[in-house]
């Protein structure tokens, strides 16, 4: 193909729904074997847009072209056969099958003769073309294996063959490197390539703009459901891109203010537990970010989760203000004066189901109660105020939290942290899946509590946030701390030399570089 | 600047919208009509007789499912309910033909309901078992405990004074107000006010929306269902003593198979299967439906050979329809 040629048109798309007008004529075009990337704050519309090219919502007005021909897409499964496929962030996957039987999901070859008749899987061709869909992406992944045992990376894998196998032409990735490690990304970018040489059309969905200008051909931009710009990437830089975005100029994006570093807050020696996490040490201070940085499966959510009792530590003592302090429970940790922000909002941060000021008050019920009656003037009191001091846009207090968008979300799970008012606060990935403006504000607040006095461990797999955010930089890999680094002596480099294992600290005589422990 | 209560947010607002937008007014428009029909239809239903007839019936159910209504919000639920009221109030008969005092025999029942509930507490959150599991396996054993105790023969010559429990109607304005209403209604509103009003109801929510995040909020979630089973199980027991004083005989199969009537009322009457979600007032709803059905379907002469059928049928149209307006409401 010389000329290339569109795969995909959508003109004039719009979509209201109750009191939002989600999509306002909304234009996107898309040639096969090209890479565009949708981007906009949360709320602007990506995810309404991608909805209905793959079925899930109906458009209200505009109209829809798949290879010049003008399309009315009516069902998930309408768009599947008419080669559209889309990877969600949270994978369509069933845990305890394998990946040929998630790949073949809904269109399971059948044995020949009497087995055909009586629906047999034929199990062996599934398994075989399964593994053909597999190399295409260049997966190494076996095809009988259960999904349960394979890495998030290999999992995505597995979802980009099962589009394959449906013959996708076109490919949509909502945030597909959210979930995944820096090396994984690397892999990905690998795929995606292969994938644009077979002609197949991709539309990636992302919070990270480095990645944007690493892989796509295009950028579109929408901001409150209207495109604001779509360029070719060769002509995008950075700083407009962002300014399309918000719509306004954001400098300095990851910036800590000074605050004083005070005495020693926590200090922890080493901690371990069997399998994860190997003999971790360290100290934080009054007023300190302290930055962990690693690879996914390093070691940092482990570290975490030990910290707050979540999981029983084998060995270890962890000191707060000096004082030994025994944590084998979330319950224990509360007490001893920890927060924990956890990686995953929705599964572990947030009950859903129930309203803001509910969510903001669960770690400090007791104090707006007396003999257990729940002083819900007291509670509503509370909640107020943070949701003022956070900025968090809700309708009202009796909101459900997943009505939220998911930067306003995040500010309920610092609040419900803030309202209990601890001594550290640990935060595992605060910004992952959250728009730039609310990124900013997460960050602005964390200056601020740092100024306060407060502690904070954030875990982070930007970079970027942890070079611009932390005090000093603690890099972990295979369950150890392999260097701790100031501020001025972190570079992004040096942080991924000592994450991926290149160099080793604490090993005399390294035998070479690059050699994996 | 956003935020605004309910009541002063501006325009249209009236007592008839916020009737409408209440989580139960889905159920209660489902036992509406019902009334309705049965009134237009039959002479027979709205007699006062008739009508504390079935709430005197609905009674130890409904109490009964006040506590499995805790559970299924948990996300759990709690198969041994029918059992642990006929155990309880075998447990109670017994006491009594041994000449022990009402007070102390009413008390004994009910802790033996308790008792259950807090082994089937013990065994889903420290013994790890799910609730289905444990639970059908304490109905097993109630059921056979209550076999055992009697030789399969009813426990009979039980005090006029615990009978009235069950017996005594309380004449107001010239009609007898059964007693095991009032005992509902205090359970009624006791149960309301412990799920909405005190740190434990916000936590059992919170534990049904979301374990996780609960527990790692530094709530001690194996607590919290260590006290939902024990309730449902106690309530399970007040149940079982009334019903028992009704009757006036412990028999070793009373309220067999009443579990279902009580997981029924509690799904009818609004209680979301995924945890969460539910109410009290829905359940008491939920559960005057089930008894108003019942008696609506012997008094249009339908045949009791019919009954289950139509019983199921209307379990699955309720709760279809009040799923249909939730959606609706929430679009």
């Amino acid at each position: 193909m010389s000329e290339q040629e569109l795969i995909l048109r959508m003109e004039g798309i719009s979509k209201a729904f109750p009191g939002v007008q989600a999509l306002d004529s909304v234009d996107l075009k898309v040639a096969a074997g090209e890479v565009v990337a949708l981007v906009g704050e949360n709320g602007a519309g990506k995810s309404t847009l991608m909805k209905i090219l793959c079925g899930a919502y109906r458009k209200d007005d505009g109209r829809i072209f798949l290879n010049s021909h003008e399309t009315e897409i009516e069902s998930p499964l309408h768009a599947q056969r008419s080669g559209i496929a889309i990877i969600y962030q949270e994978f369509n996957l069933t845990p305890n099958q394998s990946a040929a039987a998630n790949i073949f999901l809904a269109c399971e070859p059948r044995e020949r003769g009497l087995g055909r008749f009586l629906n047999f899987v034929d199990r062996r061709r599934m398994e075989r073309e399964a593994q053909e869909h597999l190399s295409r992406v260049g997966a190494r992944v076996h095809a009988a294996a259960l999904i349960r045992d394979l890495s998030v990376a290999q999992q995505q894998m597995v979802e980009v063959a099962k589009a394959l196998a449906v013959d996708a032409r076109i490919i949509i990735m909502d945030e597909p490197t959210s979930a995944l490690g820096e090396d994984e990304v690397e892999t990905l970018f690998g795929i995606i390539g292969t994938l644009k040489e077979q002609g197949i059309a991709i539309i990636f969905i992302t919070h990270r703009l480095e990645e944007v200008f690493r892989i796509a051909d295009r950028v579109v931009v929408l901001r409150d459901g209207r495109r604001v710009g779509g360029m070719s990437i060769s002509e995008a830089t950075p700083e407009e891109v962002i300014h399309l975005m918000v719509g306004r100029e954001l400098t300095d994006m990851f910036h800590k203010e000074e605050a004083e570093i005070g005495s020693p807050l926590m200090e922890v020696q080493g901690l371990s537990r069997h399998g994860a996490v190997r003999d971790v040490s360290f100290t934080l201070r009054r007023g300190e970010i302290l930055g962990f940085a690693g690879l996914v499966g390093a070691g940092r959510t482990e570290t975490a989760r030990l910290l707050f009792g979540v999981d029983r530590q084998d060995a270890g003592e962890i000191r707060i203000d000096g004082k030994l302090v025994r944590i084998n429970s979330p319950v224990d940790a509360v007490e001893a004066g920890l927060g924990f922000v956890p990686e995953d909002r929705g599964i572990q941060g947030l009950v859903l189901k129930l309203p803001v000021q509910e969510n903001i008050a669960l770690p400090t019920l007791d104090e707006h109660a007396s003999a257990g009656w729940v002083d819900r003037r007291s509670l509503r009191d509370t909640a107020q105020e943070y949701v003022g001091k956070l900025n968090i846009r809700t309708p009202h207090l009796r909101q459900k939290v997943m009505f939220l968008s998911g930067g306003n979300q995040q500010k309920v799970v610092l609040a419900k942290w803030l309202a209990s008012q601890p001594r550290v606060l640990i935060m595992d990935e605060p910004t992952r899946g959250i728009d730039v403006g609310a990124k900013a504000e997460v960050h602005a607040l964390m200056s601020q509590l740092a100024q306060e006095g407060m502690g904070i461990i954030m875990i982070s797999s930007e970079l970027p946030e942890i070079l611009g955010m932390s005090d000093r930089v603690l890099v972990m890999a295979e369950g150890r701390v392999v260097a701790i680094l100031d501020q001025g002596d972190a570079t992004q480099d040096k942080i991924m030399a000592y994450a991926s294992g290149e160099i080793n600290n604490n090993v005399v005589n390294v035998t070479s570089t690059g050699a994996k422990v | 600047m956003s935020v605004k209560t309910r009541g002063i947010r501006a325009g249209g607002h009236s007592v008839w919208k916020d009737l409408v937008r209440m989580e139960e007014f889905g159920v209660f428009l489902i036992l509406f009509a019902m009334v309705a029909f049965l009134i237009l239809s039959t002479d027979t239903f709205f007699t006062s007789t008739n009508i504390f007839n079935i709430l005197r019936a609905v009674s130890w159910i409904a109490i009964a499912a006040f506590g499995q209504c805790m559970a299924i919000i948990t996300r759990g639920i709690d198969l041994s309910t029918g059992s642990v009221m006929g155990l309880s109030g075998l447990a109670s008969a017994m006491l009594l033909v041994r000449n022990v005092n009402v007070p102390v025999a009413v008390l004994g029942g009910l802790l033996t309901g308790f008792a259950v509930g807090f082994i089937n507490g013990l065994m889903i959150a420290k013994g790890k078992l799910p609730p289905f599991i444990a639970t059908m396996g304490t109905w097993l054993m109630a059921r056979g405990l209550c076999y055992g105790l009697t030789g399969g023969w009813p426990v009979r010559g039980l005090p006029q004074t615990f009978r009235d429990l069950g017996q005594y109607d309380i004449p107001v304005a010239g009609v007898g107000v059964p007693l095991p209403l009032l005992f509902m209604l205090l359970f009624f509103a006791l149960s309301a006010l412990f799920l909405r009003r005190t740190v434990w109801g916000y936590h059992i929510y919170a534990v049904g929306g979301n374990e996780t995040a609960t527990a790692l909020s530094g709530i001690n979630t194996d607590r919290v269902k260590i006290l939902v089973y024990s309730l449902s199980g106690f309530l399970a027991g007040v149940g079982g003593v009334l019903m028992t004083a009704r009757l006036g005989v412990a028999a070793p199969t009373a309220a067999d198979g009443y579990e279902l009537d009580v997981i029924a009322a509690v799904f009818v009457g609004g209680t979301s299967v995924l945890g969460g979600e539910g109410t009290i007032l829905g359940v008491l709803i939920g559960a005057v439906i089930m008894q108003v059905l019942r008696n609506g379907l012997v008094l249009t002469g339908v045949s009791a050979y019919w009954l289950q059928a139509v019983q199921g049928l209307v379990i699955v149209l309720a709760i279809m329809f009040d799923q249909l307006r939730k959606r609706r409401r929430r679009g």
